[in-house]
């Protein structure tokens, strides 16, 4: 039976990081995203583990690095500008592969921006929040039981991956209340996949050797498996290295570790394609938007369908090509200046899509699609 | 018979990089020594470096090790320690590292009064990136950003983790590794935040355009610098300028600790009370 509960995104999202057993929280206030915080503050410490408000952003994304290096379960949220801050250690978690779940709850941007309105201006951030190469995984909310759903998955695809993982928002679900389905407790703890652990002699433990598509094995802390943890480019004990194979191999291994994979990420929602004669692209709170105008547009007779990436990056690459592909009409809608129409613009080879953009804080409205659809 | 520093070391990892004369090596040694003493298991220890040359002091050591970021250091630290509160957890920086783009963190977590014993060994300079002011650079002195002299005032880092609220401050020299590795063992044990000033040398980027380009010739400078705290509450205000006095310049036990404290936040939020102090 699944469950049914009145809340938030922000709140889903600190509830479904406690039920995917998430231990440390470590963090910044920052709008709209400080209720993941206020929610896990409460949650985390009466679960056994801990959440800390640290001096500031930088301070919040290191500890709780730190305790996902130790072996914890470890969270931190914030919203763009924050991103920019942590950026720098968002990269070392990257190249040092720690496994860490970051929630974005995307406001307007650039810079101090629109604190308190919504935006989807975070995207490209998503796919780039650092310098240097290396893969993301990002994964979209789009209505408030993914809030809850896309945050676990985060959480066992962090492990899976050993790496940080996004998970998206936007001020509209974050602070949109409601009533949200959500699995059972016993089915998300079911679906709990820990990191992959060596149990052999320790003096045969190299945590960074590893088959060239899979992820570090990184055991937790303190329990007799002395490796090093580094920014820099290292070898496969961990250890700083200047080696021209090894740096090579370390960067590909972090390439394919993903791009092998893709199938275990990608997750879309395609609704009413079947038959339609125009697709609408859209993503997070858009998508409820989109959705909506998809509903009013088939009650007039007019064929129209969405297509939702779940899991941005990777984007959903062959999917989107064979969809462009098909429908000749391609409506792309998002709360930015359009950021992800570059993707699908690369992906597609195509450049003729209709586009409807948004970036001064304010919702698009289902009206607004329609309009457009009507006008294409 | 010889102490036996290899089952601390990652002898594979031997030569260090630091350069012929450094302190660190001295430092890390008391370092060792002062952990022998308490007797810990390695297994229960973490050591968090940050960037520079003291930076690579986690990588010679046989435990748990973590090279974070610029600056970062305690906050990777504090979130080791939260998560892992039975754990010994340990910071290394520099005095650029820990005093200017850390020094953020270094107040908090004196403030936090976390139980880190943070080490910052303090050469006067940026050493690993060839001489650019430090906080800690005396005014007057050769910088490759100050080729003139510096005019930034010099950082006293015990006043700074005084002022923030540690519990347990001190500040050595690596001219004694006696002493150096008992002011170590007591304030390892102390629980709270640890803060250690440690003059270390660097005649290579700091000396060699300051009239000290050999080992030597540095470390008389620092014995120039520092007077045991006996010394220096002793002296008049005019003879205390320019000098930094050394030994435990703070010992506090009466306040919390920030992970027993954390025990209480979790027991209140199971109870629905509010935290006793």
């Amino acid at each position: 039976m699944a469950r049914e509960i009145i809340s938030t995104g922000n709140d889903l999202a600190a509830i479904a990081a406690v039920d995917a057993g998430c231990e440390f929280f470590g963090g910044y206030p920052l709008t709209p995203s400080s209720e993941v915080m206020h929610t896990i503050s409460d949650l985390l410490p009466r679960a056994g583990g801990a959440a800390i408000q640290m001096e500031d952003e930088i301070a919040g994304v290191c500890c709780a690095i730190g305790a996902a290096m130790s072996g914890k379960r470890s969270l931190t949220a914030t919203s763009g500008p924050g991103i920019s801050l942590k950026a720098e250690n968002i990269g070392l978690a990257f190249i040092a592969e720690v496994p860490l779940v970051i929630v974005n709850v995307m406001r307007g941007g650039p810079s101090t921006g629109l604190p308190t309105r919504v935006s989807q201006g975070d995207v490209l951030q998503a796919k780039s929040p650092t310098h240097g190469d290396y893969k993301s995984i990002t994964l979209c909310a789009g209505t408030l039981s993914e809030c809850y759903t896309e945050t676990v998955r985060a959480f066992n695809l962090a492990d899976r991956f050993m790496q940080p993982v996004f998970v998206l928002l936007d001020e509209t679900i974050g602070h949109m209340s409601g009533k949200a389905t959500l699995p059972t407790l016993d089915e998300v703890k079911a679906g709990i996949k820990l990191r992959k652990t060596f149990d052999g002699a320790a003096a045969d433990y190299k945590p960074y050797e590893c088959a060239d598509d899979q992820p570090a094995v990184l055991n937790p802390m303190f329990k007799g498996y002395r490796y090093h943890y580094t920014g820099l480019h290292h070898d496969e004990n961990g250890h700083p290295t200047e080696d021209e194979q090894k740096c090579d191999a370390l960067l590909k291994r972090l390439f394919k570790k993903v791009d092998a994979h893709t199938d275990e990420l990608e997750l879309n929602e395609e609704y009413m394609l079947d038959d339609a004669e125009v697709m609408i692209i859209a993503y997070g709170s858009v998508a409820l938007s989109a959705k909506e105008a998809v509903n009013r547009l088939r009650a007039e007779g007019i064929k129209v369908g969405m297509f939702r990436p779940i899991t941005l990056w990777p984007s959903p690459s062959k999917r989107i090509k064979e969809l462009c592909d098909k429908f000749k009409k391609v409506l792309v809608t998002e709360l930015n200046l359009g950021q992800y129409i570059e993707e699908i613009e690369r992906v597609s080879g195509r450049r003729d899509f209709a586009t409807l953009f948004k970036a001064n804080g304010r919702p698009i409205a289902p009206l607004e699609i329609i309009e457009k659809v009507k006008g294409m | 018979m010889a102490f036996n520093y290899d089952e601390y070391l990652r002898t594979k990892k031997m030569p260090t990089l630091w350069c012929w004369g450094c302190g660190d090596g001295v430092i890390l040694k008391a370092f060792i020594r002062a952990i022998d003493k308490l007797g810990w298991n390695m297994d229960d220890v973490c050591v968090v470096s940050g960037i520079g040359c003291s930076g690579r002091f986690s990588s010679y050591i046989n435990c748990n090790t973590v090279h974070t970021t610029h600056g970062r250091t305690i906050a990777y630290a504090t979130g080791i320690k939260l998560a892992n509160p039975d754990k010994k957890v340990f910071c290394i920086t520099g005095d650029g590292d820990g005093l200017a783009i850390g020094g953020n963190h270094t107040i908090h977590g004196c403030r936090r009064n976390i139980d880190i014993n943070h080490i910052v060994i303090n050469n006067f300079i940026y050493g690993l990136t060839n001489s650019q002011t430090s906080p800690t650079t005396p005014q007057g002195m050769w910088t490759v950003t100050m080729k003139r002299g510096n005019i930034d005032p010099t950082f006293d880092a015990c006043n700074l983790a005084i002022g923030a609220g540690a519990t347990f401050v001190a500040r050595e020299t690596m001219l004694d590794p006696k002493k150096l590795e008992k002011v170590f063992v007591q304030g390892f044990e102390h629980n709270g935040y640890s803060f250690f000033d440690i003059f270390s040398n660097c005649h290579v980027n700091l000396g060699r355009k300051n009239k000290m380009n050999s080992a030597m010739a540095n470390l008389e400078w620092i014995d120039s610098i520092t007077a045991s705290k006996t010394k220096f509450d002793k002296m008049s205000d005019e003879e205390k300028v320019g000098l930094f006095p050394t030994g435990v310049l703070k010992h506090d036990t009466t306040k919390n600790e920030y992970t027993d404290m954390y025990k209480k936040v979790q027991e209140a939020h199971q109870n629905k009370t509010m935290v006793q102090f």
